[in-house]
């Protein structure tokens, strides 16, 4: 789950690492008073604001406001701004990154840095930029701190600072359950105070059980996400028209692949998990008719529940709402003869094999 | 022989009197596993299926010598259990419960390693050795068995690959789901060196999907140590990046992690990559 940056800042201040004072709001009149120049920043959460005019100066209170108008609504790479944080504008002397993040191959925490901040991480040289995994039995130790002050060239007062905010922030992913958290930039000031200029932190969504203060966060959902999600069933939006459900991440893309194959593009990607349960794929199903596709393919593999279970919970979910489009089914387990029976006669299209109902789908949703 | 598990096994299933826990017990042993004891905390002393129930993994070990364990208990207990299962001296360790957090995971799968207990998962199917035991939720009836040994990240692909080799003939000597996650227990590189050494193995099918390193640090590794046939397929040809793909690790992030780089990588290996699931068997009968 993805934070905005005031969210993400206030997380940064709570354990302890520097940000610039600043409040939201969400109309330009809720902008009462300011102590000296701001920078006004659309809160949206998608990279590329400033290019977007999404981030703006002001000196006083009605520039302020009338920046802070321009800003909201607008719409930076399809998301509306809803809200601006007015912040206190920082004397930047030297802009650094610096971030933590999950190291898939050594399955460890991984602490980065670089002396290039302020730009997109992914268009800075790789020798550029340290990358210090933390050895999850050990945990943080200060000398880490100080290889990543001595990489960055600092002086020795900045060097403390550093060292104690790289400590704030591994605490912070580790008590947050942040998958991600990144200072970019972050900045030495002309008076060498080291303070965050911007902040993104996401937290693994598979943590929010024990995060109950993140659940109540607003989030930029359509309302079809919403309903998956509230579902638990993986929803994912692409730019073709052939709705897929199937049960399994592996299953799913890999239906999406074949597919692709036989010349048909993919328009809504839905995976249940590794389940058949019955309930689910009708759910599903109902899911799916909401999104319009042009055809709709299911497969799913069996493991515990029987074909025709199945089957029938995608009959019922016909009846509850009559699927006015072509609808491929591949069902596969025991008893799936009687489901496919069953499927035609309901006037689908049974399919016996991954490649042949991909075929069958891409057929149709060619016409 | 086989990897991993065999017939010799003693498991143990953490969370067995949950749905999944109960129903997947019966049908491990009915695969031949030989499942001895269940734990549920506050449960000791009650049977499910004929499995006697204990309220912890020490206890399962001491009266019932369990040195594997199946965990199905849900995400915010799954951690607890495994260090349970770690700090009692289970050697093999197969996590099934899914949307484990990541930080948990690699608590779990740090200490495991420095403790050399093997962990599949966490969010796997487990592992299948046909006509000798399987560990986790694969369906039994796809098996059969022979001298393929596959190795996967997903659960329903693998089951839909096996049943592919299956039809053709082409019979597997163990099935590893390693899952889905970005932090797992074990890697394509552990089960690839197992499977090089077994000698009932003779043919290698490595089933990966986009996000992570992982298959080209799998493609490195097959280069220079293994002499056995590789073919893989790998999912997610046509996914756009940025999208997380179901699988929490499924994702193309930054550049990396995309189907191209991962089919270089292994054709640079001499691993021939199939196109769709079902051209596997078409692939394996030609190495």
């Amino acid at each position: 789950m993805k934070l905005f940056e005031y969210m993400s800042k206030a997380v940064l201040r709570k354990h302890g690492i520097p940000v610039p004072d600043g409040f939201v709001v969400s109309s330009a009149d809720q902008i009462r008073k300011i102590t000296g120049p701001v920078m006004v920043k659309a809160q949206v959460l998608i990279g590329g604001r400033g290019k977007a005019g999404g981030i703006k100066p002001a000196e006083n209170v009605d520039e302020a406001r009338r920046v802070a108008g321009t800003i909201l609504g607008m719409n930076i790479g399809g998301y509306t701004t809803k809200e601006v944080l007015v912040e206190h504008r920082l004397d930047v002397a030297r802009e650094l990154y610096l971030g933590i993040t999950i190291d898939r191959s050594n399955r460890s925490l991984l602490i980065m840095a670089s002396p290039d901040g302020g730009v997109d991480i992914e268009s800075v040289p790789e020798e550029r930029i340290l990358m210090l995994p933390v050895n999850p039995l050990i945990g943080y130790q200060s000398f880490v701190g100080r290889r990543v002050a001595s990489f960055l060239g600092l002086p020795p007062e900045q060097s403390s600072q550093i060292v104690s905010i790289c400590q704030h922030l591994y605490q912070l992913a580790v008590e947050e359950d942040a998958e991600l958290a990144e200072i970019n930039p972050l900045v030495i000031t002309k008076d060498g105070k080291v303070i965050a200029g911007d902040a993104k932190v996401t937290i693994d969504s598979d943590a929010l059980f024990r995060h109950k203060e993140y659940e109540s966060l607003p989030e930029d959902l359509t309302p079809l996400e919403l309903k998956a999600k509230q579902l638990d069933i993986a929803f994912v939006q692409l730019e073709g028209n052939i709705g897929v459900i199937a049960n399994g991440a592996g299953l799913t893309m890999a239906t999406l692949d074949s597919i692709n194959m036989f010349g048909g593009k993919a328009g809504v990607f839905l995976d249940l998990g590794g389940t058949d349960n019955p309930e689910k794929v009708k759910k599903a199903v109902l899911l799916m008719a909401e999104a319009n596709p042009k055809v709709i393919l299911l497969n799913i593999f069996g493991g515990i529940t029987k074909c025709d279970t199945v089957a029938k919970g995608v009959i019922e979910a016909n009846l509850e709402k009559k699927i006015a489009v072509p609808f491929v089914a591949r069902i596969k387990g025991v008893n799936e003869e009687i489901a496919r029976d069953m499927l035609r006669d309901e006037g689908m299209i049974p399919a016996s094999g991954l490649s042949e109902a991909a075929e069958l789908a891409s057929k149709e949703s060619l016409r | 022989m086989a990897v991993i598990v065999d017939e010799k096994n003693r498991v143990v299933v953490q969370g067995i009197t949950g749905y999944q826990g109960s129903y997947h017990s019966v049908a491990m042993r009915e695969f031949g596993t030989n499942v001895v004891a269940g734990t549920r905390p506050g449960k000791g002393g009650i049977e499910v299926n004929g499995i006697p129930v204990y309220d912890s993994v020490r206890e399962a070990v001491e009266f019932k010598k369990a040195d594997t364990s199946c965990i199905f208990v849900p995400a915010p207990g799954c951690k607890d259990a495994a260090l349970e299962a770690i700090d009692a001296g289970i050697s093999t360790i197969v996590i099934v419960s899914e949307h484990v957090p990541v930080l948990d995971a690699i608590q779990i799968v740090s200490l495991g390693n420095s403790k050399g207990v093997t962990i599949i998962g966490p969010n796997c199917p487990g592992l299948a050795s046909p006509g000798k035991a399987k560990v986790g939720i694969l369906p039994s009836k796809i098996f059969l068995k022979g001298s393929v040994g596959v190795v996967s990240k997903s659960g329903t692909l693998t089951y839909e690959i096996v049943n592919a080799l299956t039809e053709r003939r082409l019979g597997q000597s163990t099935c590893v789901g390693i899952g889905g996650d970005r932090v797992t227990g074990t890697s394509f590189i552990d089960i690839l060196k197992l499977f090089e050494k077994d000698r009932v193995t003779k043919r290698i099918v490595l089933v990966g999907e986009i996000g992570g390193t992982a298959e080209e640090e799998a493609a490195k590794y097959i280069m220079k140590n293994i002499t056995k046939p590789v073919v893989a397929y790998i999912a997610g040809r046509t996914a756009p990046p940025g999208k997380r793909m179901g699988h929490a690790g499924a994702i193309i992030a930054r550049g990396r992690g995309t189907a191209e780089s991962k089919i270089k990588a292994l054709e640079a290996a001499n691993v021939k990559v199939a196109r769709i699931p079902t051209d596997v068997p078409d692939l394996l009968d030609r190495e």
